[in-house]
């Protein structure tokens, strides 16, 4: 369309940028070496919005919006950080530690998870909001790969980057609230799913430990997700 | 003649390594005990929290009886209450028993787990087991968190000066839960 | 089917049913229809045949006549259904089968003077019925009674028009969403109108879950024509050719009532490829939810339809241009549509003559809770929640007071008794820390705990929380333990301190509405009756 190839000039931050049109504000800003914190947008992967950390406040929008589904427009007038916001995304991660069971000193991506740099770039130390320590399961049947949910945040980077990337489409969600939950296939065990590649691309984006390799001790599972802006590049523009 | 500050470490139910990175310190403790009078702890002689402490570190989380009266009493007799570590900040490993009754963690303990004698009546000194492991500031107020397991020494030593400048440490990016 | 086969076909039933000497109207809504209602028609029908009765009375089944319970304290004696004798125009009350005998030898002679209930009182003459002008007047299984009360003429004559007319017609009437958020329904069907794309959808929200609200449900059991005649002039007005109806899986009756509404209605020529003989087709598909709350929100409603998960997508962009599969799509609640055939009928001008300045028409309303009178009732805007309490709804029983009335259900807010002299228009329940909401209105009297009530609607919006965000996901459940804290006397001051800023935080970080409005009813119960929180807190500072 004619607006996807206009540039719009708008302000973050009190900065003026000029960006292609139909981009969204998460794009333009980190082209401009704004970076807003994101947890379950994945360079790669469609956009959801549901983590709610990238929301950003429009000048003369009455609601927040989240900066990774929403588009530019020209004269825009965004602010991504303020000390409500920087309040907003505290809670936000606090709400997620606090959900399931979070033990960062054992755990295979300790020193390389996503949920743990944000409390540090947010300056997080404590979590007010009480623990609920719920029991929830590990799933240890795939041969290669552990799922625990103990770890898992809900981005569902996973149920995207299976979907859209593999295409096997083995991960989903069932239930609902706070009781939602992944699961392969139709909740089947992992080792017994009959649609799993076993490409392990979930593996690689998940933020957490949730999704692992087996065999790791603490702090052992780095991951690797160059291979997904590549084969989004290699989809979108050919060999 | 204004007395020099007391000092006081306190280590509840935790694995004891974060008093380990504290001796960590090394020759800054020699300066360390210049400035302050550490006045209890698994470190010196006392038997009993004395009153009038100006900051007291806490290692561990409140797992038991014991544990939760004596927080009561560090916390009503201390200015600055410091969480010290991730059992004392999160809970971390102690509370990974919370999702399990008390009586199965013990049947796993010594019943289970036990070659010889198995069996779970405890004399009179062995405190309960509380229903649920919190962390310190989900049972009294906290005045400085600092996460880590351990916080490296830098980091409790940095702590320490600032507190004993005056000063609320803005812990954030020194350190992090697992570090 | 054309507008003189139309009228032909109304005034055939209408003088078919004047040959008939009496007509006895059962009600078969939700309320009566639990109390036996089918029993009693088939009573009625047998004792008619009996007295030879045969073409001289007619039993036939209505949709909610209204006055569900008329509550004066302590337990009914006898529960029975509602029963309309025509011409004398009798209500009779709390009739069951074993009054069938009685009452038709008692039509055309002295009433059943123990089960008259009186007609002039304010519950049925303070009302202005529009949406349920038809309702309890036609059977809703037979189409032809709804043709004989003039049905399916607006659709007919709107097809006349051409489709801009008729959404000039209802931007004039000032008519606004009827499903809670009250946006303009004549800018709603413009913009879809507008959308580009050859097409479109239009579907019907009949997801109604609010706790306390069955106003919905009495207009699709008691009057699905209406709502199917609306459906199909929007999709004239805008450009569609398919339609949904999204039903709650809880109201398998309309789901049935619905479904042979559009068979009857299909066999008509009133719906299906070439409607009364025109080039237009509409035709509407019944599709039934699964038991989430949140599958009301309409991107999460479309989401459902097309098999997905329930959940809500972030907005923009918004269904009238990028809605289901894709399509630019009029989603609209089922009382909103329910508007639409009188408006046409009569003209925008005449509807936005009713109301108030900004909020036109009337509202539909179940009304229940601490109250005499308890049932489904239509009122101009404007009205004051006062006459509605105690004129209409024949004020508190037991001897009690009015503490509160409750509009929005999970998503809105307590008005104290202190305020009832508000009317209830949009703008003045939202200035009161309120909404309209669909129409559940709950009066609450003095033995009534705020906090309870509170942490009641936390409790469900946590249950229906989908998950995708975590604000409400994790908050709600955050929100609901204080509640629980608090209202079980082991809350402190900073309990509810926390309490607050989580209901701000979730209230604008959430995806979608249910997040939104979640923290709704303890705000508002904060505001007007913050000293019952503060009375159950603990002393101690401890956190």
């Amino acid at each position: 369309m004619a607006e996807d190839l206009a540039v719009s000039t708008l302000i973050i931050d009190g900065r003026d940028v000029a960006a292609e049109g139909g981009r969204t504000i998460l794009e333009a800003a980190r082209e401009h070496g704004i970076d807003i914190p994101t947890l379950c947008f994945l360079d790669g992967l469609s956009a959801v919005g549901a983590c709610r950390l990238c929301l950003v406040a429009i000048e003369g929008a009455p609601r927040l919006v989240p900066a990774c589904t929403t588009r530019i427009a020209e004269g825009m007038v965004v602010t991504t950080s303020s000390p409500r916001l920087a309040a907003y995304r505290r809670r936000i991660v606090e709400f997620l530690f606090s959900e399931r069971n979070h033990v960062c000193a054992v755990c295979v991506v300790n020193g390389h998870c996503d949920l743990q740099a944000l409390a540090t770039r947010l300056g997080l130390t404590h979590v007010e909001v009480p623990y609920r320590w719920p029991t929830v399961p590990v799933d240890a049947s795939h041969e290669r790969f552990l799922l625990d949910h103990n770890r898992c945040v809900l981005c569902t980077r996973c149920v995207r980057v299976c979907d859209e990337i593999e295409g096997a489409h083995t991960w989903d969600v069932r239930g609902r609230g706070i009781e939602a939950r992944v699961i392969t296939d139709l909740d089947t065990p992992w080792g017994h799913s009959t649609t799993c590649t076993g490409c392990g691309k979930c593996v690689q984006v998940c933020p957490t430990g949730a999704l692992a390799h087996k065999g790791r001790a603490p702090g052992e599972m780095v991951k690797a997700r160059d291979f997904l802006p590549y084969l989004r590049r290699m989809r979108e523009h050919g060999t | 003649m204004t007395r020099r500050p007391r000092l006081a470490t306190v280590w509840l139910d935790g694995c004891s390594g974060c008093h380990m990175s504290f001796l960590d310190l090394d020759e800054r403790l020699l300066a360390l005990l210049e400035r302050v009078d550490l006045v209890y702890g698994p470190l010196v002689d006392s038997k009993e929290f004395p009153e009038d402490v100006d900051v007291t570190l806490v290692e561990g989380a409140v797992s038991t009886r014991d544990d939760l009266e004596r927080i009561h009493c560090i916390r009503a007799r201390t200015r600055l209450l410091v969480a010290l570590g991730d059992c004392a900040v999160t809970g971390n490993v102690p509370a990974l028993r919370n999702r399990f009754p008390v009586p199965v963690v013990l049947a796993r303990a010594y019943v289970e787990n036990v070659a010889r004698q198995p069996g779970t009546t405890f004399d009179a000194e062995v405190p309960p087991l509380l229903d649920q492991v919190r962390p310190v500031h989900q049972v009294v107020p906290v005045d400085v968190h600092v996460p880590g397991c351990p916080p490296c020494a830098d980091t409790i030593a940095w702590v320490l000066d600032e507190v004993l400048a005056g000063r609320r440490p803005a812990v954030g990016t020194r350190t992090r839960f697992g570090a | 089917m054309t507008p003189a086969q139309l009228a032909q076909l109304a005034a055939a039933e209408r003088s078919a049913a004047a040959a008939v000497r009496h007509e006895v109207a059962v009600c078969t809504g939700g309320s009566c229809g639990s109390a036996g209602a089918a029993a009693v028609v088939e009573a009625l029908a047998r004792e008619a045949g009996a007295v030879g009765g045969g073409g001289n009375i007619r039993v036939k089944g209505v949709g909610c006549l209204g006055l569900c319970r008329q509550q004066r304290g302590g337990p009914p004696e006898r529960v029975g259904v509602l029963v309309r004798v025509a011409p004398e125009n009798h209500l009779y009350a709390d009739i069951t089968a074993e009054d069938a005998p009685r009452l038709v030898r008692s039509l055309g002679r002295a009433p059943l003077l123990e089960r008259l209930v009186d007609t002039g009182q304010a519950f049925f003459t303070r009302q202005r019925r529009i949406v349920l002008e038809t309702c309890g007047r036609v059977d809703p299984a037979r189409i032809e009674d709804y043709i004989a009360a003039g049905g399916y003429a607006a659709l007919l004559k709107a097809l006349e028009r051409p489709p801009t007319e008729v959404i000039a017609e209802v931007t004039r009437s000032g008519l606004r969403g009827r499903g809670g958020a009250g946006y303009p329904t004549g800018l709603k069907w413009s913009t879809v109108a507008k959308a580009r794309g050859s097409e479109k959808y239009v579907v019907c929200n009949a997801d109604e879950g609010d706790p306390g609200a069955f106003m919905d449900r009495t207009v699709l059991e008691g009057d699905p024509h209406r709502v199917l005649e609306g459906m199909a002039i929007a999709a004239w007005a805008v450009g569609a050719r398919h339609g949904y109806i999204y039903c709650r899986a809880e109201y398998p009756q309309a789901i049935a009532r619905l479904r042979t509404a559009i068979r009857q209605a299909e066999g008509h020529g009133l719906l299906g490829p070439a409607i009364a003989d025109t080039p237009f087709g509409f035709r509407v598909e019944v599709r039934v939810g699964a038991g989430a709350f949140v599958c009301g929100e309409e991107t999460a409603l479309l989401a459902s339809i097309e098999g997905g998960r329930g959940t809500p997508r972030p907005r923009p962009p918004y269904p009238a241009e990028h809605g289901l599969f894709g399509k630019p799509t009029l989603i609209n609640n089922v009382e909103t549509f329910a508007n639409i055939p009188a408006i046409v009928r009569e003209g925008g001008a005449w509807l936005a003559a009713i109301g108030t300045d900004k909020s036109k028409g009337t509202k539909v309303f179940s009304l229940a809770g601490h109250v005499v009178n308890t049932g489904v009732i239509e009122v101009p805007m404007g009205i004051t929640l006062r006459e509605i309490v105690f004129e209409i709804g024949g004020g508190i029983p037991n001897g009690r007071q009015c503490k509160a009335v409750q509009t929005g259900g999970p998503s809105g807010g307590c008005i104290p008794a202190s305020h009832l002299d508000t009317p209830v228009d949009y703008e003045s329940l939202v200035g009161l820390g309120s909404i309209m909401g669909s129409g559940g209105m709950i009066v609450m009297d003095d033995s009534t705990s705020m906090v309870e009530v509170a942490r009641f609607f936390m409790g469900f919006s946590m249950k229906e929380s989908c998950g995708k965000c975590v604000p409400c996901r994790v908050g709600t459940v955050h929100m609901h333990e204080l509640l629980s804290r608090i209202a079980g006397g082991r809350g402190t001051a900073r309990d509810l301190a926390l309490l607050e800023e989580l209901c701000d935080m979730v209230r604008q970080t959430s995806l979608c509405g249910l997040g939104m409005a979640a923290p709704s009813p303890v705000l508002s119960t904060l505001r007007w009756f913050r000293d019952e929180y503060e009375a159950r807190l603990l002393a101690a500072a401890e956190g």
